[in-house]
């Protein structure tokens, strides 16, 4: 099935193109509308994406595949992500990355088989003062250890249960 | 030790207010800078900037006043200032603050800003990960476009002013404020050579100011209490106060707002709690992972531009990083390494080839694989880099390896040595506070 907008989508592309003196800088933001609405930035998005905004596809990959943010391929419900910079690694990051890996029965970089959850090691996160830092989706949780992280998962498996849905 | 005097005139977290409320912003006195800044006119405005010694507070230094100077007042074309909101240097969480709790101040010093310079239109780039932070500056703007605070006829001065935040998608290098300007056009974060400098053309090839989160947000309050006052808070040709944030192995890790100019070692013992466990210090690394590691004896040094570089290292973001004795600094290195060569962009030869071999040589002496000559190689590559790329992230990947091998080389001959990493203590432990 070909992909499409919805109204509301559509809606919020033409009031990011008015932001704007040319189209391409509307590219960015609309490709974080796409990646909202499809989950990810298959070819077909990207495709959607280039049309919509009348840039040449070309551009519009290598706009997407230059920014970690843009995913090129499905990540989990929940995309758990441990930062591993150097004030994070200071106060056990590195624990708090392996609790996680054990809790969820992935490695870094991994996708749990029910697509539930993403765990990946990311770069500073801006937050060095409480380290060590765990980004779930939208949300930042600091101060990191063993334990809280265990808790932290089994809270997520909560809601990933009982809602079948992220966020 | 001497006291280190602290200031709530940036860092308002104790206040026990929520600045992010309109009502509660303006019962602090806000936006009355805009009309102020007014009745003084845009000369007087941008000689207070001058006078107030603002160094940029995004991580060079360079004057805000002079930048701002640079802006041509004749011109057909629209101007743009464009705020760095990126805040990707590792162990940098300060612009987060005014971002997650104090909007309306950076939109105060925008607005000031741009009346100031003729400009119309403000993009506040803010990092991708910031979701939070980013809605909470697009609620803050929603909410001063409602109060005729932004809009057609700006707090009543009959000038225009929009401002939108354009969000990064996870890219270090889009801090770098050309590579910023390509992001913002929507391309990928590539630097441009300079000259042409952004005050000439900048965004969408217009002339464009681009300052740091926190350095706007100084605006409001040197126009309000005036450049003599904000300057008596630092020192000469460095005024006012700036944010401080203390990383790693300290007991009380955090934000604190102090004079430019006060003294670092106090700044870690004394408002940080000093080191965890009581360790002795082992290193200090001044202002954001870039910037050259510092050796205990030689923190002693007031927090200011001039100064720290004097003492070898740079000021940077003044995101102290703290380093325990029992640490080992190899593996230190590599999370520092392994960050600049994930994050070149690919466009300067030797920036995208000797980062990655810089990275690859540190793992090889963590895992015992190093031989002898890597450390003279590690330096080698390091001096080839610096000064040979387009943009500073060839620098930021460069100083960090010559400063930890030059001052700790002790830690890394120890790996060759052992054929191995020599470090069996644990971290220290701290308590969820
Ligand atoms: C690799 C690199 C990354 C940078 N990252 C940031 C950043 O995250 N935030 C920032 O404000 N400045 C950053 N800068 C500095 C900017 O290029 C620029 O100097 C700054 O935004 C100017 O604002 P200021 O004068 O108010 O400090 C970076 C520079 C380089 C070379
Ligand atoms: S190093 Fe982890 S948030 Fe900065």
């Amino acid at each position: 099935m070909a992909l499409a907008f919805s109204p509301e989508a559509n809606d919020q592309i033409d009031a990011i193109l008015k932001r704007y003196p040319t189209r391409l800088a509307a590219l960015i933001p609309v490709l974080f509308v796409a990646q909202r609405t499809f989950g990810y930035l298959s070819s077909e998005a990207m495709e959607l994406v280039a049309a919509r905004l009348d840039l040449p596809p070309a551009q519009v990959i290598s706009t997407a595949t230059f920014y970690t943010m843009f995913n090129k391929k499905p990540v989990g419900r929940y995309h758990v992500q441990v930062c591993k910079n150097i004030s994070c690694y200071l106060r056990g990051a590195d624990e708090v990355t392996s609790c996680l890996s054990e809790k969820l029965g992935v490695r870094p970089g991994g996708t749990t088989p029910d697509g539930a959850f993403t765990l990946e090691e990311v770069e500073c996160l801006a937050a060095c003062g409480r380290a060590p830092v765990v980004q779930v989706n939208e949300q930042y949780h600091e101060w990191q250890t063993r334990e809280s992280a265990a808790a932290l998962v089994a809270e997520l498996r909560e809601k990933a249960g009982a809602k079948g849905g992220g966020v | 030790m001497a006291a280190v005097t602290t200031y709530d005139h940036l860092l308002r977290d104790k206040h026990g207010k929520d600045y992010r409320d309109l009502a509660v912003y303006r019962a602090a006195g806000g936006y009355r800078a805009v009309l102020k800044a007014k009745e003084l006119g845009p000369e007087a405005v941008v000689g207070e900037m001058k006078k107030a010694s603002v160094r940029g507070r995004g991580g060079a230094g360079f004057p805000a006043g002079i930048k701002w100077g640079f802006v041509p007042k004749d011109t057909d074309k629209p101007k743009y200032l464009v705020v760095n909101g990126d805040e990707g240097e590792p162990g940098t969480f300060k612009d987060n603050y005014f971002l997650s709790h104090d909007p309306h101040r950076l939109l105060e010093g925008c607005i000031i800003c741009s009346h100031a310079l003729g400009i119309e239109t403000c993009y506040i780039y803010i990092r991708g990960e910031f979701f939070q932070q980013i809605a909470t500056v697009e609620r803050a703007i929603a909410d001063c476009y409602k109060a005729g605070i932004l809009g057609a006829n700006s707090m009543g001065t009959g000038k225009r002013m929009d401002i939108h935040v354009h969000s990064g998608a996870g890219a270090y290098i889009c801090g770098e404020e050309t590579a910023l300007l390509e992001s913002l056009e929507g391309k990928p974060g590539q630097p441009r050579l300079k000259p042409p400098f952004p005050a000439v053309v900048g965004a969408f090839g217009c002339p464009t100011v681009i300052n740091n989160v926190e350095t706007l947000s100084t605006v409001p309050l040197i126009i309000e209490h005036g450049a003599d006052w904000f300057l008596g808070l630092g020192v000469e040709r460095d005024g006012g106060s700036r944010i401080v944030g203390v990383s790693g192995h300290v007991k009380r890790p955090g934000l604190f707002e102090v004079g430019v100019g006060a003294n670092m070692k106090d700044i870690i013992y004394e408002l940080a709690g000093g080191i965890l466990e009581d360790r002795a210090l082992k290193a200090v690394i001044p202002g954001g992972s870039s910037c050259p590691i510092m050796t205990p004896d030689e923190i002693d040094v007031p927090m200011t531009v001039d100064a720290v570089r004097d003492a070898g290292s740079m000021l940077g973001t003044c995101g102290i990083i703290v380093i325990a004795e029992g640490t080992c600094l190899v593996r230190c290195l590599q999370r520092i390494s392994h960050f600049y060569a994930h994050e070149s962009c690919g466009q300067c030869t030797p920036c995208r080839e000797g980062t990655g071999w810089l990275a690859r040589i540190v793992d090889d002496i963590e895992a015992g694989r190093g031989r002898q000559e890597d450390l003279d190689m590690l330096l080698n590559i390091a001096d080839q880099i610096g000064g040979n790329t387009i943009c500073a992230l060839g620098d930021a990947a460069a100083l960090p390896v010559l400063s930890f091998v030059k001052k700790f080389r002790a830690d890394f001959q120890a790996h060759v040595d052992h054929k191995g990493c020599p470090h069996d203590q644990p971290l220290p432990g701290w308590t969820r506070p």
